[in-house]
């Protein structure tokens, strides 16, 4: 379907279209099975600018906004969402200081990203602090002119793998949520390390790791905004992240779509090829109405909250919700339509699968958002 | 260091088929492509800017279209593109086409290196880097596989052999024509992108070069394309069963009938 891109955005269109098929489709299996993390095809991506999509142009980026990204990370998404969650995260990690960072901050941490030369990872969750983000237990404390950071991330996206970490630390426990703050914290940094790579389902190519901080000590301008500004900015960041995570679920929705179409052309049962049988055109016809139904929100809920940054929760929450629901039930399908194929390593809808399902856990469960959506209506409903 | 990178727009191999009507290739509907070896010459000229300085221009003798493919190498970080056009250049074979070349690298100026592609994969002669060469009166050497050291004096590098590789050097100025094996062309980047966009490709004709008329195109070329025709099908094939004696039995019976 057309969406009337413009010119710029079908250069990221492109660009990211290029990568995907060239880089990401040939060595994805590779990646996935030996859980290894995509350095090179990530340093092709940087190549190519689009770690600058969401930068400032002041910093070196291309100023791009929500919608932007999203098409960027719908072709990645296509290929492998190990390696565009890795994208992602980078795009996640630098929000915090693009949303609430000082002038200095900009400087010194987005023109490298936007290079291509570095990656960022965000901390938000701890092993008591999932989707009840007040649960956080990490704590930040003033001492001279550092701050001192104890406790532990979970689950943190290119952790062990970025140069630039921002997290979440409770500042003052007896504020509740107006009690934390946002840090810069740097590769390196005495006090601070990783754990070792967890074993996931899948996205296997992206590292997933602890992050820990004992007596980590950072110098104090590494706080983000003002103290006690952490969880606004955390629901800025992720009202502006959400619509990517959409975008991935779109990517796999179309992959799945491909393989499950171009195989159903070939693989003759009864004489005649599968796609001839209605019982698995419904199938294919579910799967396609699904996603350009997800699409069309999705994009329109990238739009929207380009043009009205201060009224993006819903249709963040929406877009992400449905695309990635989509994402799940279309990759079964497709496994469903390729049969005994599909199920087997050697083609790829078994690996999207297993990939699909991280989609309506992170940044936030469908769970989540749907309480987050309903609570939205509530709101609206009582100004009315 | 200046670099002129050679490059020519050609049908993409994938989808490559002749008009039956006139047996010449069919351009129309077949999306036309840069040249893959000279994707990585292009590839290779931006990657020795990076590391040293200097400029790269890309250039191309064809059709107004081929401005594509110049436009493509600036976005993947070439700095100017210059389109050498003309119709009298139409039906040039690769001694018309290195002529004309070297009188377009005459009018750009000065250069360190001119890099070129191995071949072209429509015509597949491996002609064009070589003979410009001739053209120019530099040295030139072909299949480069490597660059291993470029100093003030002289680059280092490996030129792929049938069995092996031979290690070289050579002068400035020269021209160096590239294999695949020498490096991974990058992906365009978004600023190349829109700066190829709004790029002015520089476009000579035959008078802009001063080029002498019965040089260039068909008239000026020696080599003339007789016939180009599809090969012809295979016969038919059959395969013999039995034991290895009926088999034998029946290959000779076989043979026998074309005695």
């Amino acid at each position: 379907m057309d969406y009337f891109l413009t010119e710029e955005q079908e250069m990221i269109v492109d660009i990211a279209r290029q990568i995907t098929d060239e880089k990401i489709i040939p060595n994805r299996a590779e990646l996935d099975k030996k859980d290894e993390f995509p350095r090179a095809i990530l340093e092709s991506i940087g190549q190519a600018d689009l770690f600058g999509i969401p930068i400032p142009e002041e910093y070196g980026g291309f100023g791009g906004g929500c919608f932007d990204i999203v098409l960027a990370l719908e072709q990645l998404g296509r290929g492998c969402i190990g390696v565009a969650t890795a994208f992602a995260a980078s795009a996640l990690g630098i929000y915090p200081i693009i949303v609430a960072g000082s002038e200095e901050m900009k400087k010194k941490y987005l023109a490298p990203i936007a290079a291509g030369e570095k990656f960022a990872a965000f901390g938000l969750t701890e092993a008591n602090a999932g989707s009840d983000a007040s649960g956080i237990q990490t704590t930040a404390v003033l001492d001279g002119d550092e701050w001192v950071l104890n406790g532990t991330k979970q689950w943190i996206t290119n952790g062990g793998e970025a140069q630039t970490y921002t997290i979440i630390a409770m500042t003052d426990r007896s504020r509740g949520a107006r009690g934390a703050s946002m840090f810069v914290v740097e590769e390196g940094d005495a006090g601070f390390s990783c754990g070792p790579k967890e074993k996931k389902m899948g996205i296997r190519a992206s590292s997933t790791t602890e992050l820990i901080f004992k007596d980590c000590r950072i110098p104090k301008d590494r706080l983000i905004g003002r103290q006690g500004t952490g969880f606004i900015t955390i629901m800025k960041t992720l009202d502006s992240s959400r619509p990517g995570i959409a975008a991935l679920g779109l990517g796999i929705g179309q992959a799945c779509i491909d393989e499950a179409t171009t195989y159903a052309k070939q693989r003759v049962q009864f004489d005649k090829p599968i796609i001839s049988f209605q019982a698995v055109q419904h199938l294919l016809a579910d799967m396609a109405i699904q996603l350009e139904a997800s699409r069309a929100l999705v994009y329109a809920s990238a739009k929207h909250i380009d043009a009205h940054p201060k009224d993006m929760t819903k249709a963040s929450s929406m877009c992400k919700v449905m695309a990635t629901d989509m994402a799940m039930k279309v990759s079964i399908d497709a496994v469903q339509v390729m049969g005994g194929y599909g199920y087997m390593r050697e083609y790829p809808v078994e690996k999207m699968m297993r990939d699909a399902k991280i989609l309506q856990i992170y940044e936030g469960t469908n769970q989540v958002q749907r309480n987050v959506i309903g609570q939205e209506l509530n709101k609206e409903y009582s100004r009315k | 260091m200046k670099i002129i990178v050679c490059i020519k727009q050609v049908p993409d191999a994938k989808d490559v088929r002749l008009d039956p009507e006139t047996n010449t290739l069919a351009r129309e509907g077949v999306e036309s492509i840069m040249n893959p070896y000279d994707q990585h010459a292009v590839e290779e000229a931006v990657s020795l800017k990076e590391q040293l300085g200097g400029e790269v221009t890309v250039l191309s003798m064809g059709p107004p279209q081929a401005e594509a493919v110049l436009r493509q190498a600036i976005s993947c970080g070439a700095d100017c593109g210059v389109l050498i056009s003309d119709r009298a250049f139409a039906g040039a074979d690769t001694w018309a086409t290195s002529y004309t070349l070297a009188k377009a690298v005459q009018k750009i100026g000065e250069f360190d290196l001119i890099l070129c592609g191995k071949q072209a994969i429509d015509g597949d002669t491996a002609q064009v880097g070589p003979g410009l060469a001739i053209q120019l009166q530099i040295p030139f050497l072909t299949c480069i596989q490597k660059v291993r050291e470029v100093t003030e004096d002289e680059i280092v590098m490996e030129r792929m052999m049938d069995d092996g590789f031979d290690v070289v050097a050579v002068s400035y100025p020269a021209l160096l024509t590239v294999v695949k094996d020498i490096n991974e062309p990058r992906v365009p980047s978004l600023k190349g992108k829109m700066k190829s966009k709004k790029a002015t490709i520089k476009v000579l004709s035959a008078e802009d070069v001063g080029a002498d008329s019965s040089c260039i195109g068909l008239a000026g070329s020696p080599t003339q394309v007789v016939d180009v025709f599809p090969p012809p099908p295979r016969g038919e094939r059959a395969v013999l069963t039995g034991t290895i004696d009926e088999q034998v039995a029946q290959l000779t019976e076989k043979l026998a009938a074309y005695l």
